[in-house]
């Protein structure tokens, strides 16, 4: 049971959305876009979040899509993980999916809520930063659209009264190989100790990573080193040396542990990807 | 407080409750179906898990307010399921606690999936905790099940 009350509104449009946040906001009543709604009922059952209006965006057909339209993917923000993974038209996307929480939470989970959660893993958002996806904003003076690179950095950078709308993400990477693991401290659901994703794009080798440092990053830095020539053992060694900071030291891994098993995968999955090698 | 219509097991409730109450609430405190156990509250543990629609829920991650104009099926509107006879017949619970939550993600499985595969039965039982009888009778009672639909489907396709 949530210790406070709010007032709960089900725009149709998104026009309608934003207009209800504004009100709500000058009302003082300190509005929330709602998608799946679940972290902010197990946050706000700790306090952890305060409000006293969400606006539910599930029933705005634009956070519904689930489309491909001019040669891009269209994934509509509201959509939950398992309606992702079972539509499967981005298999990268219904793995990195299926990979959070369990499989009912993910019913109600969405891709817009992980994204912009509190909680950092945000691990739906790894496909995209592989693929320069793009995402639709609604805001005060209507919709606009961004690079996700532009707008992603460590969080889904938003200003006050905006939501995500939508992601688009190019045709092409769909069908592109890709390998995405998620190691767990123990069992099969849960928290990533580190989630890695990769794909091989037409003439490079891509990687994003979740769980390693409090928040979800594209390795830029070490896809660069990883793509010089040379042993794959030397070459992930130079990669390792570009992980951004501060790397997570927690109960799921101490820091030395975690980059001891990011080599590991690293090597694994890049030899998967890329062939054998010595 | 809102009054609102909510389809709880084939039937239609007129109910009062707070926009934030979750649905585990209201069914639970509202419209006295208890059925829908209360865990750990935070989506883990699946003892709260109902069907919406036919997909399975938690309840406590989902408000009551979710639940309008939905069809909503609790433990108790399933009654003398096939499910309900295998969890008797493998000894597939213990102290009774995460049952409901268990059979509800199943009645949801077997209707999604009458074929379910060895990892879709993992994936789907993953979602719920069970701490005193294990998770082997669980999949047990599921297989059972799986293997009456498939000797249904032989025997229908021999009658045709
Ligand atoms: C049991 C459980 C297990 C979990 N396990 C994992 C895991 O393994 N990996 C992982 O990555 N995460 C995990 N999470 C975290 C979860 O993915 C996030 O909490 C996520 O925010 C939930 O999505 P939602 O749609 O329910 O979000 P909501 O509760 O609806 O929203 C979360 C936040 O995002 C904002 N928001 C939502 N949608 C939008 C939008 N379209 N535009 C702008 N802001 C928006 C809301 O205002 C709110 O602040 C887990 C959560 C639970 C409950």
């Amino acid at each position: 049971m949530l210790p406070y009350d709010f007032d709960y509104y089900l725009p149709k449009t998104v026009g309608e959305g934003v207009r209800l946040f504004q009100q709500l906001e000058r009302e003082g009543k300190n509005p929330v876009y709602y998608s799946g709604g679940t972290e902010i009922i197990t946050l706000g059952r700790l306090n952890l979040v305060e409000t006293n209006a969400v606006i539910d965006i599930k029933a705005i057909g634009e956070c519904k899509e689930l489309t491909i339209k001019d040669q891009r993917l269209i994934v509509g923000s509201a959509l939950s993980l398992t309606a992702i993974e079972e539509e499967n038209v981005f298999p990268l996307l219904s793995k990195a999916a299926s990979g959070v929480a369990d499989h009912t939470a993910r019913n109600k989970i969405t891709v817009g809520g992980n994204i912009c959660g509190q909680i950092f893993y945000r691990e739906a958002v790894l496909p995209f930063l592989l693929t320069d996806s793009h995402a639709v904003i609604a805001g005060k003076s209507g919709l606009r659209q961004a690079p996700i690179h532009q707008l992603f950095n460590q969080k889904l950078k938003l200003q006050k009264g905006e939501f995500l709308v939508q992601l688009h993400t190019d045709r092409r990477f769909l069908t592109m190989p890709y390998v995405c693991v998620k190691r767990r401290q123990q069992w099969d659901t849960g928290y990533p100790l580190i989630t890695v994703a990769v794909i091989k794009t037409e003439n490079e080798t891509r990687i994003a990573i979740s769980g390693l440092c409090p928040f979800p990053f594209r390795a830029f830095e070490m896809e660069k080193a990883i793509q010089q020539g040379g042993p794959l053992g030397d070459r992930i060694q130079e990669g390792l040396r570009h992980v951004p900071q501060p790397v997570l030291d927690d109960v799921e891994g101490s820091s030395g542990y975690r980059m001891f098993v990011l080599e590991q995968m690293l090597q694994d999955m890049l030899r998967e990807l890329e062939g054998n090698h010595p | 407080m809102i009054s609102a219509r909510l389809t709880v097991n084939d039937e239609e409730r007129e109910v009062a409750f707070r926009p934030s109450d979750t649905l585990l609430f209201v069914l639970r405190e509202k419209l006295g179906l208890t059925g829908a156990k209360p865990g750990c509250l935070n989506g883990d543990c699946g003892a709260c898990t109902v069907n919406v629609n036919g997909t399975a829920m938690k309840s406590c991650l989902m408000l009551g307010v979710e639940g309008v104009n939905q069809t909503i099926l609790t433990i108790e509107g399933l009654k003398d399921s096939p499910i309900q006879h295998a969890f008797i017949e493998h000894f597939a619970f213990q102290c009774g606690y995460c049952t409901p939550g268990f059979i509800m993600n199943i009645n949801s499985l077997l209707k999604k999936h009458p074929n379910a595969d060895d990892s879709t039965i993992k994936e789907f039982l993953s979602s719920n905790i069970c701490r005193c009888t294990g998770y082997q009778e669980i999949e047990k009672a599921v297989k059972s099940l799986l293997k009456i639909n498939r000797e249904d489907k032989a025997g229908l396709q021999n009658d045709e």
